[in-house]
């Protein structure tokens, strides 16, 4: 195993209150070895850099399913910014259109992971990010087919 | 196909009912004969595929059915006949050969007005009732210029701030002759006081419009987590409702409780009926507290149930369910009223089962489950578009999501007789067996006092999660297959999907800042006092909910007058 255990924020930002993507991430995570901040429901950008901040993650894993994620990531992203917690990587899982991703990666999130992901790639793909993967890990491109 | 059926997890289904049925089951001679004869050499030469033969909800399925699985069944009892008790045929002696079942899509998306202009559109191509689904602000009780409302408004249904908003959504659609269904919990009297102040200045007759308002708040804290208030106000509003439908609109559905956000949440078939008809059982307690006579309200609670992937599970769900209703009210609270037996409830096809990979096969999946709600006896049927995984639908993916019940209806034949199934050893063994595991939970909740203290400890919800957890890992380790998604996956091109532009939002905000400079505040702020006063009261707040909406008071600015009085609920979050 890896010397320090990786620190992932499971955020549900907006309004919604779908959790069983963001709960069955944040289980899984925990049992590959991570620990895991699950920050509740209905958290506003501000609320989640804060967090981020104060729990000093190496990752922040948000769930969105709304709709709403073409306001919330790039405020997210600037808070980021603004704290010098830009070297954080940000996830997203959940309904995202395909169309959507270029402009959400060119802002800064590292991956955008589709319904269907199976959680090992989640998994893995935040392994290689932070590079506290023991050696020779196997590594999986994320995202739909 | 699987490629391996790895170490099983430990599932509680599996424990109860299904070894218990193996112990005590006892085949003829003439299945022993059978297995002996026929199966042994069949097994020897060819072994069964490696598939886990579970349920969508991990519940293990026998090779056959016969009736030894069947030994203490009684067709009179058990099973009866369409229309009569224990109404595991069906609620209605003819079934669909009388009336079909009602064809409501759900729909919502932008400002009032484009969804007004959908709803034209599908009333036009032969829908036969209204379903709104209202956007994320609404639901939480803010307007649409509220700061959280950023992002949010009009993106997972309509955007509704006020009586104004609510007089474009049904502008020239008149409400005495429609059914509307409308999917809001905990602000759900204040869209409803919306509902009626249209319906009274179309000079509709209140005591004739028909329709459902969702409002099951228990399922909000178990599932969807779409709560303002804590449970026990929350409760007491549902109440308000339930006592003034009593009073003024006897032929509306003050409730669908609903176990279908229960299922998207990950829940399996027997969490979803045990912890509904519990919620259900919740209700009627509380009606009962209020002074409201049993056969009075009950017969206007509605159900609205699931219909996921494995079609007998399903099937035998909605008969298990009508069989437990038709025992509770009869046994646990001595109604006399058959239409308080009969458990009447409308379908939603499994939106967590469509997949974002190779759309198409979406309809498939939405076909096989809404014929699963048709066999199983429902009384209306909201059927998935194809692209739901990506967004709201478009018009296109809608008419086609229509057409899918149409062809049900009109094409399959399977309209023409009353539960076609019954009599099946694998459904009625399944119905046993679905309705036994659902007692079980039921009595739990009553042993941990009730579903209002078994939420505050969060029982079912960490049961869902759970099985949440469960049936991911049993994708993940690919022993359940789903089409394009873990295996046959192909390369594809993007979908058309729709798109909401922040327009709306903008649009929103000038109609509200419109709406403030135009309408009488003084009205307005005495209206509120007077819904403060109520609120910390005892009176039933739904008149006074009524007056305020009518004044022009914005939804945020009602809730908000609850939320002072009431609170708000934080859930402690598990994972």
């Amino acid at each position: 195993m890896a010397d320090k255990k990786i620190r992932v924020l499971i955020a549900k930002p907006g309004l919604d209150g779908h959790d069983r993507g963001a709960k069955i991430i944040a289980r899984a995570l925990r049992d590959a070895g991570m620990e895991v901040i699950y920050t509740g429901l209905r958290q506003t950008p501000e609320m989640i850099a804060s967090a981020a901040v104060q729990e000093d993650v190496d990752v922040i894993g948000l769930s969105i399913l709304s709709g709403a994620h073409n306001t919330l990531c790039p405020r997210l992203m600037d808070l980021l910014r603004e704290k010098h917690m830009d070297d954080v990587t940000v996830l997203i899982g959940g309904i995202i259109p395909e169309a959507d991703i270029p402009a959400l990666k060119k802002g800064g999130i590292a991956e955008v992971f589709l319904p269907g992901t199976p959680t090992q790639a989640i998994v893995d793909f935040i392994r290689q990010r932070t590079s506290t993967a023991p050696k020779g890990a196997p590594s999986l491109r994320p995202g739909p087919a | 196909m699987a490629e391996k059926i790895g170490e099983k997890i430990a599932d509680p289904l599996k424990r109860n009912s299904a070894a218990e049925r193996e112990a005590r089951r006892s085949p003829s001679k003439a299945e022993r004969d059978w297995e002996e004869k026929t199966l042994k050499p069949t097994l020897e030469k060819s072994p069964e595929r490696p598939a886990d033969f579970t349920t969508v909800s991990s519940y293990p399925i026998r090779r056959l059915y016969t009736e030894a699985d069947l030994p203490d069944w009684n067709p009179e009892r058990d099973l009866g006949y369409p229309g009569e008790p224990p109404y595991t045929r069906g609620i209605h002696s003819t079934m669909y050969r009388g009336r079909l079942w009602t064809m409501r899509q759900f729909a919502g998306f932008g400002a009032a007005e484009d969804t007004n202009r959908r709803f034209r559109y599908l009333l036009s191509q032969g829908q036969t009732g209204l379903s709104v689904a209202f956007d994320l602000p609404t639901l939480m009780g803010y307007d649409s210029d509220h700061a959280l409302s950023e992002g949010e408004v009009g993106k997972c249904g309509v955007a509704i701030s006020s009586l104004a908003d609510m007089e474009t959504l049904f502008d020239k659609i008149p409400l005495s002759d429609v059914t509307t269904s409308m999917t809001i919990n905990s602000p759900a009297s204040v869209i409803w006081a919306m509902y009626l102040a249209v319906a009274e200045k179309q000079g509709a007759d209140w005591r004739k419009i028909s329709g459902t308002l969702q409002n099951d708040i228990l399922k909000e804290y178990i599932a969807q987590k779409e709560y303002i208030y804590p449970p026990e106000p929350s409760m007491r509003l549902v109440i308000d409702t339930f006592e003034f439908g009593t009073k003024h609109t006897p032929r509306f559905n003050p409730i669908s409780v609903s176990g279908y956000h229960i299922r998207e949440a990950g829940s399996t078939a027997i969490q979803e009926a045990a912890f509904t008809l519990r919620d259900g059982i919740e209700y009627v307690e509380w009606g009962i507290r209020r002074g409201l006579e049993v056969d009075e309200f009950v017969p206007r609670l509605s159900f609205f149930f699931n219909a996921h992937n494995d079609f007998f599970e399903e099937i035998a769900k909605y008969r298990a369910a009508r069989r437990i209703w038709y025992k509770t009210m009869r046994e646990r609270f001595g109604a006399k009223s058959p239409r308080s037996w009969a458990l009447r409830f409308h379908t939603q096809t499994a939106g967590c089962s469509l997949t974002a990979q190779q759309p198409y096969n979406n309809v498939v999946r939405t076909a096989l489950q809404a014929l699963a709600a048709v066999l199983g006896g429902t009384q209306s049927l909201h059927t998935n578009s194809l692209d739901e995984a990506w967004a709201l639908p478009t018009e296109f993916a809608a008419t086609v999501a229509l057409r899918t019940q149409q062809i049900i209806a009109h094409e399959s034949g399977v309209t023409n007789t009353a539960d076609p199934l019954g009599g099946s050893y694998f459904v009625e063994t399944l119905t046993n067996e679905i309705e036994r595991g659902a007692w079980d939970y039921i009595e739990k909740i009553d042993a941990l006092g009730g579903m209002v203290p078994a939420i505050e400890r969060a029982y079912p919800q960490r049961e869902i999660a759970e099985a949440a957890y469960r049936y991911q890992v049993a994708v993940d380790r690919k022993d359940k297959i789903i089409v394009g998604v873990n295996d046959y996956v192909a390369q594809e091109k993007p979908l058309d999907i729709l798109q909401i532009d922040e327009t709306v939002a903008e649009g929103q905000t000038q109609r509200l800042r419109k709406l403030r400079a135009e309408r009488s505040n003084d009205e307005v702020a005495r209206r509120l006092a007077a819904l403060r006063k109520a609120a910390a009261g005892t009176e039933n707040t739904m008149p006074y909910i009524y007056e305020a909406v009518k004044a022009y008071a914005t939804l945020g600015e009602i809730c908000d007058t609850l939320r002072d009085v009431f609170g708000v609920y934080e859930e402690v979050a598990i994972t």
